[in-house]
């Protein structure tokens, strides 16, 4: 008898529960509304050099700190580039950050999580000490820290923030494990002599994926308010690129000549980052019929 | 409760060493020469050679490493190579402005969000429900940097009701202390009233539903007696000590709100730092931010067993 024969994950059976989450989550309004907004943003992000009306570095000092008006329906900023262009094109930087940052979250605390939590032991015991320690420094904190120490730009803000979201990953992806190291079917697994890696790749990890996939869309969510964070405060992407949160710093020296300047990317990341959120808290739902 | 606390102290201890570590290998990331890194923009020979010593940067890793941690023990936290004063005496200055303003946010926070928590769990499934549910997930899904731009647009462009920045200290004036406060201390409420609210409407969910409110209705007690009295003081347990864990959002929330308002804090200090390259700063302010989590953790947990007989035994 081989492993194959006795392997305790059916493909059909492993598709259902996620198909009938995927019909809950269509029920819920919030959630909906939630991805129609954040696909919008992608698109804009992907098609901002047909959207842009200018270009959004192009400056022009006949039009500095203009309205909004028919020309340019944003208003312009204080070198009178066009404010919509600058939104569009800064999409691109925001979702970057936001998916590129939960990517490295994910792709190193996933599987720290699952050794972590499956072997134990001593080395478990040192990575958790470790996890406490990077979660005991404040996110936006650690993130400051390590873009200060390794320079100021676009990447190494998306690695900073990655980097601060890992451990939060590491510690749920191995309580997820703990929860069912022990079940049945993966004794089933081990028992029929599947390797280690089988049983964690093939047996645990399509049952601990459900919260990391939540975790993960909201962490979006948080990695995108902490890149515009940094670059607000100078630490993300650098001028003159278009970033939200740089175009927001920039405004606040204009606040009462120019207060659409501040307008349209403060509400493109409030929507974009509320839309992550109502995405997530509707997968949290459709994923836990516990709680939905 | 010996053991408890023997056990919850002796997990401390492998945590500070981590956080030791991290902290100390921050440095380690800058690109070339630390000295010449540390040394800033002018890159003086004299300041170079100084910092070689005194950061021991002929040293090995470890030495340099035990060096560090033992002046840190000491009280050492550097020196500020802009400023030419010691990180120390930096974070003591900046701590009471923060300090302030982070009490005045967590206020502000707990008037908002245990309210709307408790009506939002008597009323399950209402629209008050809905409306409170709604406006939790407003306040986490604003950036704090941009709620605060809106609220200077309103209060100080639009209606000239508040100052827009700066800070005067309560020995001055407290009223216009207050008034330089307000907003950013609203700012910074704001997002922890959204998760004080989720708590709270949670545990008290849980707790409503409990055989002893049972027994209370049962008796013939008024309905708002059971809510505050009886439900809300065990309902707030989990609150206060989840709230706790809030002290992270609240400092991160400071350095863009400190920066937005230009109040001179804790967070003013980091950011000004990371633009001066003064690196001892920026060690300084994320050690002791990480130490008061700790131990902050620390007292809540301690507290938690303290105040739930069932889990002293």
């Amino acid at each position: 008898m081989t492993a194959d024969t006795l392997d305790t994950s059916s493909a059909d059976a492993g598709q259902r529960p996620w198909r009938l989450a995927l019909r809950r989550l269509m029920r819920r309004r919030a959630a909906l509304v939630g991805s129609a907004v954040v696909v919008f943003f992608i698109a804009l992000a992907l098609a901002a050099p047909l959207v842009a009306p200018y270009d959004p570095l192009a400056t022009d000092w006949r039009a500095v700190r203009k309205s909004p008006s028919s020309q340019h329906l944003f208003g312009t900023d204080e070198l009178g580039r066009d404010v919509l262009s600058r939104v569009a094109w800064g999409a691109r930087a925001s979702i970057l950050a936001g998916l590129v940052s939960v990517s490295i979250a994910l792709a190193v605390g996933v599987p720290l999580g699952l050794l972590s939590g499956y072997f134990g032991g001593f080395a478990d015991g040192i990575l958790m000490r470790m996890i406490d320690a990077m979660l005991a420094i404040p996110f936006l904190i650690l993130a400051i820290a390590l873009a200060a120490f390794l320079g100021p730009n676009l990447t190494n803000a998306m690695i900073a923030i990655g980097v601060s979201q890992t451990p939060v990953f590491t510690r749920l992806t191995r309580g997820q494990v703990l929860a069912v190291k022990h079940e049945d079917f993966v004794d089933a697994a081990r028992a029929v002599g599947n390797p280690h890696r089988r049983i964690l790749l093939r047996h645990i990890l399509p049952n601990v994926l459900a919260p990391i996939l939540v975790q993960a869309t909201l962490a979006v969510a948080g990695a995108i308010i902490a890149e515009a964070s940094l670059s607000f405060l100078g630490l993300g992407q650098q001028p003159p690129a278009p970033s939200w949160g740089s175009m927001l710093n920039t405004a606040t020296r204009f606040l009462s000549q120019a207060p659409w300047m501040a307008l349209w990317p403060g509400l493109a990341i409030f929507s974009l980052v509320l839309s992550f959120n109502l995405l997530g808290d509707g997968l949290r739902d459709a994923l836990d019929p516990r709680q939905g | 409760m010996t053991t408890f606390l023997l056990r919850r102290l002796a997990l401390v201890l492998p945590t500070l060493f981590f956080v030791s570590v991290l902290i100390f290998g921050l440095q380690q990331l800058l690109p070339g020469d630390p000295a010449l890194a540390l040394a800033g923009e002018d890159r003086d020979p004299g300041v170079v050679a100084f910092l070689r010593q005194k950061y021991h940067l002929d040293e090995p890793l470890p030495v340099r490493y035990l060096l560090w941690v033992e002046g840190v023990l000491a009280g050492d936290l550097g020196e500020s190579i802009r400023i030419k004063r010691p990180v120390r005496d930096l974070v003591l200055e900046k701590l009471p402005v923060t300090g302030e303003l982070a009490t005045l946010a967590i206020v502000i926070a707990l008037s908002i969000g245990l309210p709307m928590g408790i009506v939002a769990a008597v009323k399950n499934g209402s629209a008050i429900d809905h409306a409170a549910t709604m406006a939790a997930l407003w306040g986490r899904s604003i950036p704090n940097f941009w709620l605060g731009i809106l609220l200077i647009l309103l209060f100080s462009v639009e209606w000239g009701l508040l100052p827009a920045s700066g800070f005067v200290s309560p020995a001055e004036s407290l009223t216009r202390n207050l008034a330089t406060l307000i907003m950013p201390a609203f700012v910074l409420g704001n997002a922890i009233a959204a998760v004080m609210m989720r708590h709270t409407r949670s545990a008290m969910l849980e707790v409503l539903n409990s055989d002893y409110i049972r027994t209370a209705r049962a008796k013939g007690l008024r309905e708002s007696r059971v809510v505050l009295h009886h439900a809300l003081r065990n309902a707030l347990v989990p609150v206060i000590t989840l709230g706790a864990l809030e002290f992270g959002e609240l400092l991160s929330g400071a350095v863009l709100t400190e920066q937005v308002f230009t109040i001179p804090g804790f967070g003013k200090l980091i950011v000004d730092a990371v633009f001066n390259r003064d690196y001892a700063v920026v060690q300084g302010v994320v050690l002791c931010t990480a130490l008061a989590f700790i131990l902050l953790n620390l007292v809540a947990d301690i507290a938690y067993v303290l105040v739930n007989p069932r889990l002293r035994g």
